[in-house]
């Protein structure tokens, strides 16, 4: 009888156990499907001198110093409609973009580490030009400048005129007589600051900011630039294959085959 | 008029330190004023040094951040401090969410829903395993998951700078402590509660009863947000020593019998007293 009693409440403790078990997996799968939905965006457009987005989310507590430092009213915080990891900060450009102040109060307010101060600093001097919140991206079909109606009004917006963004002067083929002024963006230098977005005059702004990891594509390593004597170099250097093998090109070329019914 | 006011004391007194708090955080971001900078997750204080939610730092150090020693220390200051006065001192004395869940509680007092019998049952102690979850949660999910979900981080931040849809989310825990669970969010799943709970286990402040004033009138039951810590209420004197109390001395305040009062721990006798 005794032995029965004891095992009926090792079983029943087992059953507490296991329901216990269950109820964490239950609360664990609902709770993280919920917070990994709220991270969302990709999209989201940091403050100057932010981590690389995984890690940002980590390194951020949330606390908004950011936000108050911002003499601007760039910043604000994320709540839950806004698709990226709630109470991290972020900015629109269209609406307010940075202005990129030389002193950097944002990122020196940070007392995480979230927004990393070394990645703007120079020769032990603070450069401000050299953040990378993103890089702008025209779109050259409702870019008005692509029309041949003058406007460089990003170009002028630029606070690094000439170097983040260029004028290329193209023949306009329709007139034949006028000139098309087309903004380009320099990857390299553009901050990703936002006043071209700011101030494109198109109805939706046909210059945009984009996070670098979305916008930049990636050639891959076995593309080299033969012209360009430092690049060259990587052919001694790189150990990546090409993905097609050296004799698989011909041998499709003669693989006739398939080409003939059975 | 002086007896409202002496019956409602600590009530009155934590309302105002609530508010000067949320007031202090929002004269920083709006007029610039330099008392407390930031939120309650981390805040620059005096434009001196800084103070950090431990319970965050503590997420991020499982997501795999290397926390700055700022927010180490401004942790450890928090700590310490709540160690001493009981910690879950920030849960009546500064938790913006505290108002609203007890604006709840005393609605459902009011309005009698605490006697109907169709109220569900949950153990408190569910808020010990929302706790480990969340750190557990961090690790898996490489950053602090609680603050992704936490309605005081979403209440706090929505004063501060702006709500968002974040309101929803803090009346929907409104709601459920009022209609469906009495205490439900602060005294059953709150895992930053937990994690005070735990934290302000040895604390220095406490409140005693005093069996000899008693007369078992259990006006404290009632208004106790916690009431499973007051186990020796009417039965014999002793300190309320749980991690669970907050502190928020309402007990104090409707006992007309003096039975009740905040004394500091001597924890020299520690072992006499209880």
């Amino acid at each position: 009888m005794k032995k029965v009693q004891e095992d009926s409440s090792r079983r029943a403790a087992l059953k507490t156990m296991l329901r216990g078990a269950g109820l964490m997996g239950l609360g664990g799968a609902a709770w993280g499907g919920v917070a990994d939905g709220l991270q969302a965006s990709e999209l989201t457009i940091r403050p100057p001198a932010a981590l690389k987005e995984a890690e940002f989310v980590k390194a951020c507590i949330r606390c908004g110093s950011c936000v108050e430092a911002c003499p601007y009213d760039t910043l604000a915080l994320a709540t839950p409609d806004d698709r990226t990891a709630i109470g991290t900060p972020y900015f629109k450009p269209r609406i307010i973009p940075c202005y990129l102040c030389t002193d950097a109060p944002c990122v020196k307010e940070c007392p995480s580490g979230a927004l990393d101060i070394g990645k703007i600093t120079e020769n032990d001097l603070l450069n401000i030009n050299k953040s990378k919140m993103g890089v702008a991206v025209v779109d050259q079909n409702s870019c008005i400048a692509f029309w041949g109606i003058q406007c460089d009004a990003c170009y002028r917006a630029c606070p690094l005129m000439g170097e983040a963004i260029n004028l290329k002067f193209e023949r306009n083929d329709r007139t034949g007589k006028h000139a098309i002024i087309e903004p380009v963006v320099n990857r390299e230098v553009c901050t990703g600051c936002g006043l071209c977005e700011h101030a494109c005059i198109t109805e939706k702004p046909s210059i945009v900011i984009l996070p670098v990891d979305i916008a930049n594509g990636k050639a891959g390593s076995h593309y080299i630039k033969s012209w360009d004597k430092n690049d060259e170099k990587r052919i001694n250097t790189t150990k990546e294959k090409s993905a097609v093998e050296a004799n698989t090109a011909e041998d499709y070329l003669n693989d006739t085959e398939s080409l003939f019914d059975d | 008029m002086i007896d409202i006011i002496g019956r409602n004391r600590f009530l009155i007194f934590r309302r105002s330190v609530q508010l000067l708090i949320i007031l202090a955080f929002v004269a920083s971001n709006r007029w610039g004023w330099s008392v407390l900078k930031g939120n309650l997750s981390s805040a620059k204080a005096l434009d001196s040094f800084y103070l950090a939610d431990p319970f965050a730092v503590l997420q991020m150090f499982f997501s795999g951040f290397v926390v700055s020693s700022d927010l180490i220390i401004g942790a450890l200051i928090v700590l310490l401090f709540y160690a001493l006065v009981g910690g879950r001192a920030f849960c009546s004395w500064v938790c913006p969410l505290n108002i609203l869940t007890e604006t709840a509680a005393w609605l459902r007092r009011k309005l009698g829903l605490n006697t109907t019998t169709d109220n569900i049952r949950i153990k408190r102690s569910i808020r010990y395993y929302v706790m480990i979850l969340a750190l557990l949660l961090s690790f898996v999910l490489a950053y602090a998951a609680f603050e992704v979900v936490s309605p005081i981080g979403m209440l706090q931040r929505g004063l501060i700078f702006g709500f968002g849809m974040g309101w929803a989310v803090v009346l929907s825990v409104f709601l459920f402590d009022l209609v469906v669970l009495k205490n439900g969010w602060c005294g059953h799943f709150c895992p930053l509660g937990a994690f005070y709970s735990i934290a302000g286990k040895l604390a220095v402040v406490e409140v005693k009863h005093n069996v000899d004033n008693c007369t078992d009138c259990m006006n404290c039951f009632r208004v106790c947000p916690e009431p499973q810590i007051l186990k020796n209420v009417t039965k014999k004197t002793s300190l309320i020593d749980s991690g669970e109390c907050t502190n928020c001395g309402r007990c104090i305040d409707v006992c007309e019998d003096d039975a009740l009062k905040f004394v500091l721990r001597n924890l020299k006798n520690n072992k006499n007293e209880n």
